[in-house]
Parts: structure tokens; sequence; C-alpha cells
């Protein structure tokens, strides 16, 4: 445990509020129990997500900068953590791009001048993912003597999806060697599943696609990628899989029932968020981490292993 | 000679003879199937310029033409003939008939990165389908693909409240895009959410979609955005399209 990440602005995203509310809660939950604070950002607004820079890159960049300069400039903060992979890559990318391209620097700075608020200024913040939050400020050994009721006995393959890990140019301090997160094979939720008593199978798909950002538009694509993870999950033994994104999350419940409703393939595996997994071994009750609320039910699965 | 890659090259450009005698020996049989020889005289040399002037494109001038971008990309593996690498080879070329053959499925890009990070140029291949797709959009050679449906829909909504709230993204969409809502998995999802939600969750995301959520003091900046992306829509209008601005002949497709 360090003092590191014991107090940050809490950036949570459309998504938080809609399909990933119970991410929403069951992040908001652990910050409770491990007296970790979070402030979340003043009048927040989307960062862009995946379908702005579609039309004007320049204006994904503005909308996430906007967000950095409430909670560096207003709030002060040196930290913002963002749950949602969308949320925590866009503020990730504008702060690439703001060091990096004179030209995106112009354009934010227009469009913060004439929207009347300070531009914000690549190196006043860090922007954290929900992982480097609890890996940081609780550790492997702050879970473990935490642990109430060890996860011991389910199997869980744990999915970080595209944008938490690419392109590797946007994330400088992963791949740093022992102890920083890799992108080609990230770790942080296993390490931390893992020191929170779960079995973690080895899992190729990782940091596979679910088709995400054409999840309506184009969703036999989608269904058929998503159901290459579920059923892979399966064949690695995986009893859940184990989830860091508000987008991936609902995707892998969506189309594992339009792969039953459509294509005829049923799977059985459970996805649940990391955070809500990391609640239950902390002895939190499974309705304050929103458990009920998933589409995909790990109810029955976690009654029959003695969480709930 | 025999030709053994047989599926990479387009039946109609296969010649097979049943008898054939060339300088007095005898090719009949396995070794009578040709590549029908062709001359390409309907380059457009302006090609990779107008999609380098596309957000997303601007660096593909740099490929090498390494294949590590098809060999990781996610769509690829779904669809053999979903091909970044070939695709930057014939913009780079200006064969732009070729390229228009695809334009049905140059849009499926997921946005997965994949490429971007096995690119060992760094020439963006995702960006560089993005600004693709566009340009076959802005030239009339497809109409606006469902993808670009959504982002326009979504976009929309973020700039004139600053947020966005997921059910009513979903129920423009699909007026849009003229699908019905009541479509027999989503009905299915619908009916598993709400046997489980608590009263208090449903009326929240009710009165969301009443009471739209909104981000405060967004007036100025709304008008700031809308000003913002009108310039752009038509810098990328004039750029993507600079040959049909010149006055040139515009070619269709042949495919
Ligand atoms: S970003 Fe698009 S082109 Fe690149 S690997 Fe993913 S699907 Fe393929
Ligand atoms: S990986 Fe990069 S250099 Fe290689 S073919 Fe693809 S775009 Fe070109």
């Amino acid at each position: 445990m360090t003092n590191k990440y014991r107090k940050v602005a809490y950036y949570p995203g459309c998504a938080l509020e809609g399909s990933g509310h119970a991410y929403h809660r069951s992040t908001k939950a652990l910050g409770k129990a491990l007296g970790l604070d979070l402030v979340e950002v003043k009048n927040w607004n989307c960062c862009g997500a995946m379908e702005a820079k579609n039309i004007d890159p320049k204006l994904q960049t503005y909308l996430s900068s906007r967000v950095m300069s409430i909670a560096a400039g207003e709030m002060g903060f040196d930290t913002v953590m963002a749950p949602c992979n969308g949320c925590y890559h866009n503020l990730k990318k504008a702060e690439y791009d703001l060091a990096h391209d004179p030209a995106s620097v112009e354009v934010v700075e227009k469009l913060a001048r004439k929207g009347g608020h300070e531009p914000y200024r690549s190196g006043s913040l860090e922007t954290i993912h929900a992982l480097d939050w609890i890996k940081e400020a609780i550790g492997e050994d702050g879970i473990r003597s935490r642990v109430k009721k060890s996860l011991a006995g389910i199997r869980i393959a744990n999915y970080y999806g595209c944008l938490y890990t690419r392109p590797r140019h946007i994330f400088p301090e992963k791949d740093k060697g022992p102890g920083s997160e890799s992108t080609a094979k990230p770790h942080f939720m296993d390490d931390i599943l893992r020191a929170a008593g779960a079995e973690i199978v080895e899992f190729p798909l990782k940091t596979a696609c679910c088709g995400g950002a054409h999840t309506l538009s184009d969703s036999d694509t989608s269904t058929k990628l998503v159901l290459n993870i579920l059923e892979a999950a399966e064949m690695c033994g995986a009893d859940i899989i184990a989830t860091e994104c508000p987008t991936c999350h609902s995707g892998l419940e969506m189309h594992q029932v339009r792969a039953e409703k459509n294509f005829g393939r049923k799977t059985a595996v459970k996805m649940l968020y990391f955070t809500q997994l990391l609640g239950i071994a902390l002895g939190l009750p499974p309705r304050r981490l929103g458990v009920q609320e998933n589409v995909s039910d790990a109810r029955a699965l976690l009654e029959a292993k003695g969480l709930a | 000679m025999p030709i053994h890659e047989k599926s990479l090259i387009r039946p109609e450009n296969l010649v097979t003879h049943d008898q054939l005698v060339l300088d007095g020996v005898d090719v009949s049989g396995h070794w009578s199937t040709f590549i029908q020889p062709r001359a390409l005289t309907d380059y457009n040399e302006r090609l990779q310029e107008e999609i380098a002037a596309l957000d997303g494109g601007e660096n593909i001038h740099r490929c090498w033409q390494c294949g590590s971008c098809t060999n990781a990309c996610t769509v690829n593996a779904i669809n053999p003939d979903f091909n970044p690498r070939y695709w930057i080879y014939l913009i780079r070329l200006g064969m732009e008939a070729e390229l228009v053959r695809d334009k049905d499925i140059i849009w499926q890009c997921v946005s997965c990165h994949k490429c971007t990070y096995a690119c060992p140029r760094d020439v963006v291949p995702e960006g560089v389908m993005k600004a693709t797709a566009h340009w076959l959009a802005l030239n009339g050679h497809t109409p606006k693909s469902p993808a670009a449906h959504f982002d326009e829909v979504f976009t929309s909504q973020i700039v004139a409240t600053g947020r966005i709230e997921e059910g009513r993204v979903i129920r423009q969409f699909f007026d849009r895009t003229g699908q019905p809502l009541k479509q027999d998995w989503l009905l299915e999802m619908a009916r598993r959410l709400l046997a489980k939600l608590p009263l208090t969750l449903m009326i929240k995301m009710g009165l969301a979609a009443v009471f739209r959520p909104r981000t405060r003091r967004w007036g100025k900046v709304r008008a700031a955005l809308a000003q913002h992306l009108a310039e752009h829509e038509r810098n990328a209008r004039s750029a993507g399209t600079a040959r049909a601005a010149a006055g040139a002949p515009m070619k269709g497709s042949e495919g």
C-alpha cells in the first residue's frame, strides 16, 4: 500500500450512468470500503467515446481536454481516474496529442476560448484506469490482508479489450519492465483477482476485440467476435470473464444473448466487473455491487461457491 | 507457369487452354493455365493525396507493405477479403477501380487498433481505413454506412447536450437506418434486464430519457463546436474530392 492515488478525481463517463451502472456502483462501493476518496469531476461532458473521432479526431481531443481542464484547473487535482476503457483511452490520447501536436493545441485553445473556459495544458494531470488505482493504492498485499471471502474455487478469464493497451504510444508508462503493465499481455486484473484468491486461467484472448465500435451498426461482426471470446474462455476452463470496461462488458452480455437467439450458439460463462469480484472478496454484499443489474446473471454461480 | 496461389487471382483473369503447344512443346493440362495479361491505364494519380488529406490518412505514404496490419487485423480473421495492406497498396498506386470493388466492406473496420500496434512504420492503418471509408462516401461510391450514421447520431447528441443518453442514441440510430426496434434478441435483452433491475434504477433510467442528462454551462461550447464542425466538414469535402472540384472527370466503379 502506498499513499499514491488515495484521493483522485473520478470521471465516470456516460456509459457508467447507463448500461454500465453496475460498474459505477461497484467502483464507488470499493472506494468507500477501502478508504479511497473519489471526487467526481464537476459538470463533466462525454469524452467523445468511439464515435466523435470519426467525425473529427480533434473534436475528441477537445471533449476529453475539457474534462481534464476541470479536474486539473477548477478542482486542483493531479490525477483523474476513469474506469471506462474508452474514457481512459481518450483522455490519454488527448494528453499525448496536446504534448506532441501543435495543430491539436491550436484547436483546443480556440474551442476552449469560445466555450468560455481555460484550455487544458498537457502535463498538468495524470490519467489512470481503475486497475491502476487499485493496484497502486492498495496493491496485492493490501488486498490479501483485507480478503474476507476468498474467491478460491472460481476460475476467471481476464478480458481487457482493445483500448486499455492500444495504440501503445499513448501509454508511455506501460511496458517499462517488472511492476509496470504490459501492452502485449496485460496482467493488472490478473494480479488483483489472484490476490483475492481466484484461480486465473491462461486466456489468450485478453486483448481481442469485441467489436464494440460497431455493436449496433454491424451486429453480425460483433456477435462473431464476442462468441469467439466467450467460447475461448469456456475452453480455457473459465466460469467467469472478469471485465474492466462498460462497453466490453455490455458487448459481451448483449452478443451472448444475440449469439444464442440469432446463431443458436449458447454459452454459459458469466461476466462480472472486476470491481464486483473484488468487492465480493472484501465481504461487500453483492447487492451493493450491483450484481443483480448484470444481464448475465452470476448469482446462482456465486451462491454455489458460497460467495453470495 | 503453374499458378499455385490461384485463389489470389480473380477467375476472369485466368485462362486455361485444353490443348496448347508453345514453341513446339506440348503444355496441355496442368501447364496450360495462365494469368491473363492486362495493361492498366486508368490510374488516379491523386488518389493517395486525396485520402491523405482526410483525417487518419496522413501517414499512408510511409507504408512499406510488410503486411503486419493485415496479419494482426480483427476483421481480416473473419473475412479474408478485408485486407488493409492490399488497400493501402492500391491507393498508393492509384488503382481506384480495384479499390472500389471492396467499397462495401472497408467501413467495417472496428477500430481495435491492432494494425496500428503492429505497424513498424507508424502508418496508423486504422486511420487510413476511416479516411478511405470517408473518401468512398464523399465521392459517391457508397451511401453513408450504418457506422457513419451511428457516429453522426452520437456526435450530434454530444454537441447538443454534452452527454450521451444511450436509449436515445439507439432509438435515433434505428430510426435513421430504418431498422425495427422489435428484434428478437433486443426484446430478449430487455426482458432479462427488466426482470431484475431494481425499480429505483428503472425510474432513474426512465427519467433520464425524459429529462436528458446534460452538461451545464454548455451553451457557448455547443455554439463553438457547431461552427468548428461545419468548417471541418467543408474542408474535408473539398480536400477529399479534389478532382471533382477541379472539374476532372470522375471514374465510376468498374467492379
Ligand atoms: S483497427 Fe480496423 S483495420 Fe486495424 S486491425 Fe482493427 S479492424 Fe483491422
Ligand atoms: S503494417 Fe504498416 S507498413 Fe506494414 S503493410 Fe501495414 S500499413 Fe504498411
